[in-house]
């Protein structure tokens, strides 16, 4: 900046930023440990910012800093407990690993299978690698949302995830991602580069009384109807494990404007739509848990789609639908039914999308009356028990 | 350039009741040249900040509003078509390459807001209004723009700013905005103000609202935002109903609770929130505050 390079202190300044340079380092260092996206354009503007007037008063440096490297609105709160914590030695409290652990053992709910709680039985054998390394290395990432944010969590199995620290970063990736796709999905309008078509004949017509002189313009519009989502997601007992994360996921597809309509079934289904366009999610899964009391038994998916069928699908689905189920096809009831009932849903929809979990474990095989009867009606089976699994879902529903 | 205690005053001189750390965000954006991102929940006074900056600095604000399918002819240039073609038709018989280069040129031009920004003589405020309504791409294409502020149009060659603007971009999270616009831009968090604040926000807009009804009414209305509801109310809807009961001649929200009550309306914008705050909740309300 010119400003700085007239100041008449800049050598002794620079002395002193010597000093401070290597301590700044180790803070930058601990920001991207904490997920903050700093980059070398960040560290040189900080370095500036402490040679000039900024570094004069705690507060004020923490406030200039916490504009400079915050990105987003979790960052912003978290920024002051870091900052205090390096540069004053304040302790920072450590909320991640006190996440409600005794109030979740008696009371399974949605909400708690949400929080990822796991039952208290299951031993958690399967915890990969410790979270220091998660974020480390998040500068140069480019314009990939969600899931790039956590590397290292995109091909782990979400059954595999137990660390409270974790799952909340998979849950909230999973949220990103949906936000990002539900935008580019639904969207009406792609951007027009060159805009649109001229209709030669409307502007001629249009302009015969300017002497055939085509000064108004008519241009060809679309008339497309935007892509809608149904969400059928089963929260039966088989499905435990994944139904946190997937709530999470429907939650971020959802909102007040999009086309997007969310179902949730196992014995029955429940209309959750409205439940889940509540902004806060904490909250959503709270009115959620009373909505769909019973979850967490067993799965009539034949049934249910009978319901969705019968009451909901005339309003929910149009010609642009794509309904999304997401079940282990566990079905305890009649598997003919949900044959039938696959078979009415497919000629109303344009694709059905199956999401199963299990697929990718190792020997499942979609043995099971239900299932087998479902698959002939679906366009797409797929994994979806990781978030790339996720994000490889985008192409295929982009075409549509 | 400002120090941050004269951008203190300049805002509060301006009308704009702003946080502490506001002022240091706007001698950031001047110090560091980065723009500014405003995030909040609609309703708290993100568009605001920009016409406070642009009365801090004197100048111009030029707004660009984002939304879905908004396009570069939309937000940076466009030939006047219509003119163009008028005056072939008036040059017609003339020698062809002098029409094209004519019509070509600066007089057939239309400045949209983002070419306006770069080539005023004093550097405007642009603010670029819920950019999170914008596609992927017009974001990509902004990201360029404003690191390097030049714009190449085809048909004229590359425009070169005049002036560096100070950039204000608002996102209200409808959209997950890309990584490296949010490297790119000094971060501002705006959540509603708390009762303080906006007992002096109310004061400062309001004529004839006294500083014990203001701070009345910010309480209330601050309890109003912790009921669960669809709509949270938003600074503007304060200062709705702050105008209402002045204007009804209310001096102590005590003193006519009916009054409160029916005026509630400014505050809950659909059925279901006002079908939630019933007469009891809303005495409730009343008796919390002090």
């Amino acid at each position: 900046m010119s400003c700085c390079g007239t100041n008449p202190g800049y050598q002794e300044l620079d002395e002193v930023s010597r000093l401070v340079s290597s301590r700044l380092a180790a803070f930058l260092k601990t920001l991207r440990d904490s997920g903050f996206a700093v980059g070398l354009a960040e560290g040189q503007d900080a370095a500036e910012l402490m040679t000039a007037s900024y570094a004069a008063k705690p507060g004020l440096l923490r406030s200039a800093f916490k504009h400079l490297f915050s990105a987003r609105k979790s960052d912003w709160e978290k920024f002051d407990g870091i900052f205090d914590a390096f540069w004053l030695g304040k302790r920072v409290r450590s909320r991640s690993m006190t996440m409600g652990a005794s109030k979740a053992a008696n009371n399974p709910s949605l909400k708690t299978l949400a929080d990822g709680q796991r039952s208290s039985g299951e031993t958690a054998m399967d915890q990969v690698s410790s979270t220091d390394d998660v974020g480390a290395d998040r500068t140069g990432e480019g314009r990939m949302e969600g899931a790039s944010r956590a590397d290292n969590l995109a091909e782990v199995d979400f059954r595999k995830l137990a660390d409270p620290a974790q799952i909340e970063q998979a849950h909230e990736a999973a949220a990103r991602l949906a936000r990002a796709m539900r935008t580019r999905l639904t969207r009406r309008d792609l951007a027009r580069r060159r805009g649109y078509r001229l209709d030669l004949r409307r502007t001629i017509h249009g302009n015969i009384s300017h002497g055939g002189v085509p000064i108004d313009l008519v241009r060809r519009r679309r008339k497309t109807k935007p892509l809608r989502l149904v969400m059928l997601l089963d929260a039966s007992g088989s499905m435990s494990m994944y139904t946190g994360i997937f709530l999470r996921f429907i939650h971020g597809v959802l909102d007040q404007f999009r086309e997007a309509e969310a179902f949730l079934f196992h014995t029955r289904l429940a209309h959750v739509s409205d439940a889940m366009k509540e902004k806060d999610a904490a909250r959503a899964l709270d009115r959620l848990s009373i909505l769909a009391q019973g979850a967490g038994g067993g799965t009539r998916i034949g049934e249910s789609l009978q319901t969705f069928n019968r009451w909901h699908a005339s309003r929910v689905i149009h010609s642009r639908t794509v309904v999304m189920i997401v079940s282990d096809g566990y079905e305890t009831g009649d598997a003919a039914l949900l044959g039938r009932e696959m078979a009415a849903l497919g000629r109303r929809c344009r694709r059905i999308v199956w999401l199963n979990p299990m697929m990718a474990w190792e020997g499942y095989a979609p043995e099971a009356a239900g299932i087998k009867a479902a698959l002939r009606h679906v366009d797409l089976y797929a994994p979806a028990n990781t978030l790339n699994s996720l994000t490889a879902l985008e192409p295929y529903l982009a075409k549509l | 350039m400002k120090n941050r205690e004269e951008i203190a005053q300049a805002l509060a001189a301006s009308g704009y009741i702003a946080d502490g750390e506001l002022a240091t965000a706007i001698s950031l954006m001047q110090l560091l040249r980065r723009p500014l991102l405003l995030e909040g929940e609609a309703g708290v006074g993100k568009t605001e900040v920009a016409k406070a900056l642009a009365s801090v600095h004197a100048t111009e604000l030029i707004r660009l509003q984002c939304y879905e399918g908004l396009d570069q002819s939309a937000a940076l240039y466009e030939w006047n078509y219509q003119r163009q073609l008028l005056s072939i038709q008036a040059h017609r018989g003339d020698n062809p390459d002098d029409v094209e280069h004519q019509i070509f040129s600066e007089k057939y031009l239309l400045e949209r807001p983002l070419l306006a920004a770069i080539r005023r003589d004093k550097p405007p405020v642009l603010l670029i209004d819920e950019i999170d309504r914008a596609d992927d791409e017009f974001e990509a294409f902004l990201l360029e723009l404003l690191s390097d502020f030049q714009v190449s149009i085809p048909e004229l060659g590359t425009i070169t700013a005049t002036t560096i603007p100070h950039v204000v971009l608002t996102s209200n999270g409808t959209r997950e905005l890309s990584d490296a616009l949010r490297r790119r831009c000094l971060y501002h968090y705006v959540d509603y103000p708390d009762a303080d604040r906006e007992a002096r926000i109310i004061m400062a807009r309001i004529d004839g609202a006294s500083a014990s009804l203001s701070l009345q009414i910010a309480r209330m209305v601050e309890g109003v935002r912790k009921e669960e509801l669809r709509k949270v109310p938003g600074v503007a809807e304060t200062l709705d109903w702050a105008a209402a009961l002045v204007g009804l001649d209310v001096r102590d929200l005590h003193d006519a609770p009916e009054t409160v009550h029916e005026t509630l309306m400014c505050l809950l914008k659909t059925h279901e929130d006002k079908s939630r705050v019933t007469r009891e909740v809303s005495e409730r309300l009343l008796g919390k505050v002090a």
